[in-house]
């Protein structure tokens, strides 16, 4: 079972409840779960919504679109019924926070769900997990059994005269299904493969009714943002960055693990403070701040707040919240190598230039590492990875790119001297190893 | 067609089926668990499952397939009484994936996708696994294990092939 | 929808708000290239060569999942654009086996056309290509794997289109592949296969050569053949196909059939007949010289002048001996009609008798009578298409009129129409229905008196009585309703069924017939009672008045039979037509007839013959054809083969050698009646009716006795409702045209006769005797035995 770890520059909401066992439903029920729900059938809808907004809250998932708004965008009424939909799915490498949530406070999630269910007025919420993660499935859907016995899901909610349902939900294996409507693909039963928008889950979602899907850790927070309103939430982060935010630190530091810090707290102090520097005094060479889809940070560019809007000044993303640190030991050759073949074995398929493109990225970093290379396959790499960009039918295609064209861009120079006789080193591991997986 | 006749698969397991497709607002929502519980149970996806899930829920058979291939942890050949998953994407690779890698290869005597000869053990590399900050991981089946180092995993191939691993289902 | 203003290129365009920028474009003259997208089929935007530059969009965004909206400014060529499709271009080329010198879609292909558009030719990559071997899904579907571009057209065609959904796609990524329903593992031969209706659809879609035709692959470049736009002659839909021919030794073979040309009555649509079974023009069993009856039994074979006088010279002696009476003629469902008609003139001017028949698929004779006296209630097979209602009774359009039912399926897909079906049978189109109702075996007359108002007989109907009500009620309610009849329904049934639909506004009806000129050859009157146009013989009419024909109906096709029987049938000519098979006739009935049979093979009926006569078919003629619905198309000549004659020109040589007035049965040359060169116009009268409507039609006098059109003019000078748009015809357009029957008339005995109406009962994969003699038909018919129980049926609704 993943080990906690802690650091005094921590501020914990969502994490508050973490270790204490509030997987069980009266553990969690006395540690204040369950009543957000209830203010929140108290106040109404529209008073969810405007807390939310206040609270600055951008979601969790990646993409960083402020939640508040997106519940809002949900049409009041529909032909169709409403669905709230948890995205569960996180697959995206350099990623673990919600495994913790999933792991230590269920009932969070359950509790959001409903909290979410009530602002768009659906009467059922799905939660979806990755199919590897079926011990932390058997988790929620206890927990989801000990609501219902206590009557707190199902007919009348807290005697509101409103009915909701949760059904979880485990994928098999596929990160393109954590793009949202993928997901809902998976969820009917198909095929993950994205669907043409417009039109937006919140007009045409699951099932095609409305819909509002996000990602497990925002609907975590939504019970504590209702109990701490939504300002006092806002002023923990940064601006237009409200509240705080789980981060996994992992690769090469000392302490590896998730932490909950303010939005925008330093990168560097993340890395060097908080996990506890760079593993046996090596030198930092990069870092990919927020899941393997970011383009890499150099090891003079850390300066920067963990933040959507500093981290996109910054040329990369906050994403996930996945800070992968490298130390100077790392090829970058064969770092990017791993990189592309895994949205390589990912994409769906479905469109031309991803489909083709991470291939052919991963053919040519494949012959390059393997010592065929020329400084001809540079600029081919990063050709594709440039007619990729904004070129696909969903954000893989950019996923894949743009940490490409980061890693060829900033990494240039250790490309060419490998190709040159392997300057950067001989490869630690045999081309068959880094292009099978999965395979 | 709630039940199905000479079911191929447990009584138990063809009870929550029968449950499972009523839930959902739509029977075929049910499909990707039900691919998933059945390889559970069965070891893999065989033509059998395919066509009874088919039935149960009301599709082609061919529509079936086309969703079982796209999902990674769906096969159609038996594996391992323990399935060992290594996880080798970036986190892991950094603290040392391709090790633990090589030596589950080396102590099982397998590569990717191969199982032993008894049958106990089949191998995989698999994508990030959702265990980054406690790399290296890998999983048993469903089971994580992080933080490993190669005598770790000498320990936990004996514990499974002395029965003593836990197998959550 | 409101129309709205946008520009492209900078050309100010107007188009119904909603409608798709690709589409908009191209009606606007810009053509936006695209692989994925299909006319009508799901959005995919998964090729995205359709990218466009549009103000104020961050990134290109796809035309073809765009709707255009007011003040839209659109870019479509820029360098920008073109990059991007040149980068998508490259890699799609990345793993394409580049095989374009043997590829049948060479010279035919989108992928290479891009390529020369954009210029993607140079390739970076070092690494070998995924090469897989071309797999045979069926006899005529053959996949190329590494040729597909994943543009999920075929599995889209197959699905939504055909409502099989025999493709799927496999797999993911850049393993991600195009499979059939039949996995290898599941197959005998350990090979994949397709359990389909084998229409080929897919093929068409394919924009490369990856899906390719079992009877086209590797014969030939498509630059090689000449495209000739005909009409398909095997059922009553009248499909356009275009056949792809190349000259041989002994004439012209027809190597492809395809659906090309999309202007036709089936639009995108053509079924595994229309786009395979051409094939039996070259099957090894064809005559190709004329045969006579030896007196030791034998066939010999002849030359033409030696049969053709034979037979005149036997005909004219048996009328003048023993009485046009004593002759007895059948023509058959794939003559033009102008071949059917000259064929009754034929027999009634010539012959002298009114005894001629045809094998009817459908009792038009009913049909015509049932609607005597009304206008606009015929429907075009494109009604099909656009009718908000429809009532299908009886038939299976899916097996019997394959265009129809496509039409019927996107009709409900794209327009949501609403389709009620009443069949005894649950047949695969229930499957669009809004209603189906489950009729009693045989119900179908209780279903007209019962949707009529008579309530006693619903229990012989169907079974459940609510449903019957429920479905009457929901009729009832339409308006501008499209009744689709099937050849189950005949006589008075037929008759009681229209006069229902006749109480709905706007009601327009059809019915359902099996070949190519089933309606025509009713219509062109090869009936014993009726003149072409549905007009009683004996009655007074603008033909009556011009033939001088017998005024007493002649026998029937049973009744010629019966005659043969008892000896008083001296002479049957079979035009085309297999009689002895499909009605079970005794051989030994025609032992003192003297039998003549023009046909391609030694049908049944032709081992009976004295003289065989070796026929050309239709797709070696030329002439029109009349579908179901009566729909009037052009029937080109595509194919050739040395040695066989067409009907008309056999019917002609045959009238001469009796000493026929050639004059008067073709009419040919300047003037018809004698007055030659001394035409007064308007005022010629009497002398020469047609010459005065020649002129009047400011159509020019036909040269020869063997020129088609020299009928073609008569039909439409003598035959209430051919009123025929020549320029309509001529460029291969369909025109719908309706029986003008002006009054009610009393049905003579014969026509009553249930068992005259013989539907085909044809499956997809046979055509009446002409199927026999396609390879490829049998080919499809051993691989569907090898299947057991059809996959096709395993479920009720294909899809969520
Ligand atoms: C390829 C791809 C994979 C994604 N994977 C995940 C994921 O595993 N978990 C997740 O929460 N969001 C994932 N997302 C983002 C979701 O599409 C979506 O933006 C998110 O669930 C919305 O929730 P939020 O607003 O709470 O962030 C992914 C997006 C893409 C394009
Ligand atoms: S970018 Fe295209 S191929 Fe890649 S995952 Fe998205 S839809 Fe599939
Ligand atoms: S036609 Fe638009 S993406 Fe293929």
């Amino acid at each position: 079972m993943p080990s906690l770890v802690s650091h005094p520059d921590e501020v914990k909401v969502v994490s508050r409840r973490f270790g204490m066992g509030a997987a069980e439903i009266d553990k969690y029920i006395e540690l204040d779960g369950y009543k957000a729900v209830q203010q929140a059938i108290a106040n109404g809808p529209a008073w969810i919504i405007d807390t939310m907004k206040a609270s600055g809250l951008r979601g969790r998932g990646g993409a960083g679109f402020p939640t508040g708004m997106k519940w809002s965008f949900v049409p009041k009424t529909s032909e169709k019924p409403k669905y709230v939909l948890v995205n569960g799915d996180e697959s995206e490498p350099g990623t673990c926070k919600d495994h913790v949530i999933f792991l230590h406070d269920p009932h969070a999630v359950i509790e959001g769900t409903m909290i979410a269910g009530l602002a768009i007025g659906s009467k059922m919420g799905f939660i979806y997990l990755r199919g590897e993660y079926r011990y932390l499935l058997k988790i929620v859907e206890k927990a989801v059994a000990d609501a219902y016995a206590k009557g707190f899901l199902g007919k009348n909610i807290f005697g509101s005269g409103v009915d909701f349902d949760i059904i979880t939900q485990t994928g098999a294996g596929a990160y393109e299904v954590g793009e949202e409507s993928a997901l809902m693909e998976s969820l009917e039963g198909k095929r993950g493969v994205p669907r043409i928008k417009p039109p937006f889950p919140a007009v045409v979602g699951l099932y095609g009714g409305p819909t509002v899907i996000n990602n497990a850790e925002t609907i975590a927070n939504a019970p504590h943002i209702l109990l701490m309103g939504g300002e006092a939430y806002a002023k923990l982060g940064s601006e237009r960055n409200g509240g705080t935010r789980l981060f996994g630190i992992s690769g090469h530091v000392e302490r590896p693990g998730v932490y909950e810090l303010p939005m925008g707290y330093s990168l560097r102090k993340a890395i060097y403070e908080v996990a506890g520097g760079i593993k046996d005094g090596k030198k930092l060479k990069a870092v990919v701040p927020g899941g393997s889809s970011c383009p890499v940070l150099t090891a003079d560019e850390i300066d920067v707040g963990l933040d959507f809007d500093q981290m996109g000044k910054a040329g990369t993303m906050l994403g996930s919240g996945g800070i992968v640190v490298l130390d100077e030991s790392v090829s970058i050759v064969e770092f990017a190598l791993r990189v592309i073949s895994f949205y390589q074995h990912e994409s769906c398929g479905w469109c031309i230039p991803c489909r083709e493109g991470t291939d052919w990225i991963k053919k040519t970093l494949t012959r390059v590492y393997n010592g065929g290379g020329s400084k001809k396959d540079v600029d081919n790499v990063q050709y594709l990875a440039e007619n990729m960009m904004g070129r696909t039918f969903c954000p893989l295609g950019d996923a894949a790119a743009m940490p490409t064209l980061g890693f060829v861009k900033k990494f240039r120079k250790e490309f060419e001297d490998y190709i040159e006789g392997h300057k950067a080193g001989t490869p630690i591991i045999t081309v068959e190893q880094l292009v099978g997986a999965g395979h | 067609m709630s039940t199905v006749a000479n079911t191929i698969f447990s009584p138990e397991l063809a009870a929550r089926f029968d449950h499972l497709v009523t839930i959902y607002p739509l029977r075929r929502s049910a499909l990707i668990p039900m691919l998933l519980y059945a390889q559970d149970e069965v070891g893999y996806i065989s033509e059998a499952v395919v066509s009874e899930i088919a039935q149960r829920i009301g599709i082609l058979e061919l529509d079936v397939r086309n969703v079982l291939s796209y999902y990674s942890m769906l096969r159609t050949k038996p594996a391992g009484k323990y399935n060992v998953q290594v996880c080798t994407n970036i986190s892991c690779m950094l603290r040392g994936g391709y090790e633990i890698l090589d030596h589950c290869k080396h102590k099982l005597g397998i590569g990717h996708k191969g199982v032993t000869p008894d049958g106990v053990f089949s191998l995989e590399e698999v994508e990030c696994i959702g265990a980054c900050c406690w790399a290296p991981a890998m999983q048993v089946n469903y089971d994580f294990h992080d933080d490993l180092t190669p005598g770790k995993v000498d320990v936990l191939f004996q514990m499974y092939r002395d029965g003593q691993g836990k197998d959550v289902k | 929808m409101a129309d709205v203003t946008f520009i492209v290129d900078g050309k100010q365009i107007t188009a119904p708000a909603g409608t798709l920028l690709i589409e908009a474009c191209k009606t606007a003259g810009i053509e936006i290239p695209a692989f994925c997208y299909y006319p009508g089929l799901s959005l995919q935007a998964a090729c995205r060569m359709c990218v466009v530059r549009i103000e104020k969009m961050p990134k290109l965004q796809t035309a073809c999942t765009t709707p255009v909206a007011e003040g839209m400014v659109v870019a479509t060529e820029t360098p920008e654009i073109a990059q991007a499709r040149k980068a998508t271009l490259q890699l799609l080329l990345g793993n394409h086996p580049l095989d374009c010198p043997v590829c049948d879609a060479g010279g035919e292909c989108e992928l290479q056309d891009m390529t020369f558009k954009y210029g993607a030719a140079d390739s970076f990559y070092a690494e070998p290509k995924n090469h897989r071997e071309e797999q045979k899904w069926s006899p005529v579907v053959y996949f190329d794997r590494p040729r597909c571009i994943l543009c999920y057209r075929c599995v889209r065609m197959c699905g939504e289109g055909m409502d099989v959904f025999a493709l799927g796609i496999q797999n993911r990524g850049s393993s991600a592949v195009i499979a059939p329903n039949v996995p290898a593992q599941l197959s005998p031969d350990d090979l994949a296969h397709v359990d389909c209706e084998q229409c080929g659809m897919c093929i068409d879609a394919c924009p490369v050569g990856a899906l390719t035709s079992g009877t086209y692959r590797y014969k030939t470049r498509p630059w090689e053949m000449n495209h000739v736009a005909t009409v398909c002659t095997h059922c009553g839909d009248g499909c356009k196909t275009t056949l792809g021919v190349r000259s041989t030794s002994d004439g012209s073979e027809i190597v492809r059939g395809d659906n090309r040309d999309k202007s036709g009555i089936n639009g995108d649509f053509l079924c595994n007949k229309g786009r395979y079974a051409f094939d039996f023009a070259n099957h090894e069993d064809r005559i190709t010289q004329p045969l006579v009856r030896q007196l030791n039994g034998e066939l010999k074979p002849v030359s033409w002048e030696v049969a053709l006088d034979l037979v005149g010279k036997k005909f004219r002696e048996l009328r003048d001996t023993r009485g046009g009476n004593s002759i007895g003629v059948l023509g058959g469902n794939r003559l033009t009609n102008e071949e059917a008609y000259l064929l009754q003139k034929f027999t009634r001017t010539v012959l002298g008798t009114n005894n001629i028949d045809h094998h009817r698929t459908a009792d038009y004779v009913a049909f015509a009578q049932a609607l005597a006296g009304q206008k606009d209630r015929t429907a075009s097979l494109r009604d099909t298409l656009t009718a908000k209602a429809i009532l299908l009774v009886g038939g299976d359009p899916t097996v019997q009129a394959p265009a129809t039912a496509w039409n019927l399926r996107t009709n409900v897909r794209l327009n949501r129409a609403k389709l009620y079906i009443a069949n005894s049978a649950e047949i695969k189109l229930r499957r669009q229905a809004k209603a189906f109702l489950h009729l009693a075996p045989f119900g179908y007359g209780a279903l007209a008196g019962y949707l009529g108002g008579d309530d006693t007989i619903a229990t012989s109907a169907a079974p459940d009585a609510t449903a019957l009500a429920s479905f009457r009620e929901a009729v009832k309610a339409e308006e501008d309703l499209l009744i689709l009849i099937g050849s189950e329904l005949r006589g008075a049934e037929l008759k009681k069924l229209i006069a229902f639909g006749l109480t709905i506004p706007g009601a327009k009806f059809a019915l359902i017939s099996d070949y190519a000129n089933s309606r025509g050859a009713a219509d062109m009157g090869l009936l014993p009672d009726m003149l072409p146009g549905y007009q009683a013989v004996g009655r007074a009419s603008d033909l009556a008045t011009e033939y001088a024909a017998p005024s007493a109906p002649g026998l029937d096709l049973l009744q010629m039979f019966d005659a043969a029987g008892k000896g008083e049938l001296s002479a049957l000519y079979v035009v085309n037509s297999n009689p002895v098979a499909k009605y079970g006739v005794d051989a030994a009935a025609l032992k003192d007839t003297f039998v003549v049979v023009q046909d391609m093979f030694l049908t049944e009926t032709a081992a009976l013959a004295d003289v065989i006569l070796p026929a050309a078919n239709l797709y070696e003629k030329a002439g029109s054809v009349t579908n179901s619905y009566g729909d009037l198309q052009q029937v080109k000549k595509a194919g050739d083969r040395a040695g066989v004659r067409t009907d008309f020109e056999m019917i002609v040589r045959i009238a001469d050698k009796m000493g026929a007035n050639m004059r008067a049965l073709v009419p040919f040359g300047k003037g018809l009646r004698a007055d030659m060169g001394q035409t007064r116009g308007a005022q010629s009268g009497e002398a020469d009716r047609h010459a005065v409507w020649l002129t009047a039609q400011n159509l020019e006098p036909r040269l020869s006795p063997f020129e088609q059109l020299a009928i073609l003019d008569e039909v439409q000078r003598l035959v209430p409702g051919y009123n025929i748009l020549r320029l309509q015809l001529l460029s291969g357009n369909d025109q719908h045209l309706e029986p003008a029957v002006a009054e009610l008339v009393q049905i003579g005995v014969q026509t009553a006769r249930r068992d005259l109406v013989q539907p085909a009962a044809d499956s997809l994969f046979t055509s009446g005797t002409l199927g026999r003699y396609s390879t490829m038909l049998s080919d499809l018919q051993h691989n569907e035995s090898l299947r057991p129980s059809s996959l096709l049926t395993q479920i009720q609704t294909a899809a969520d």
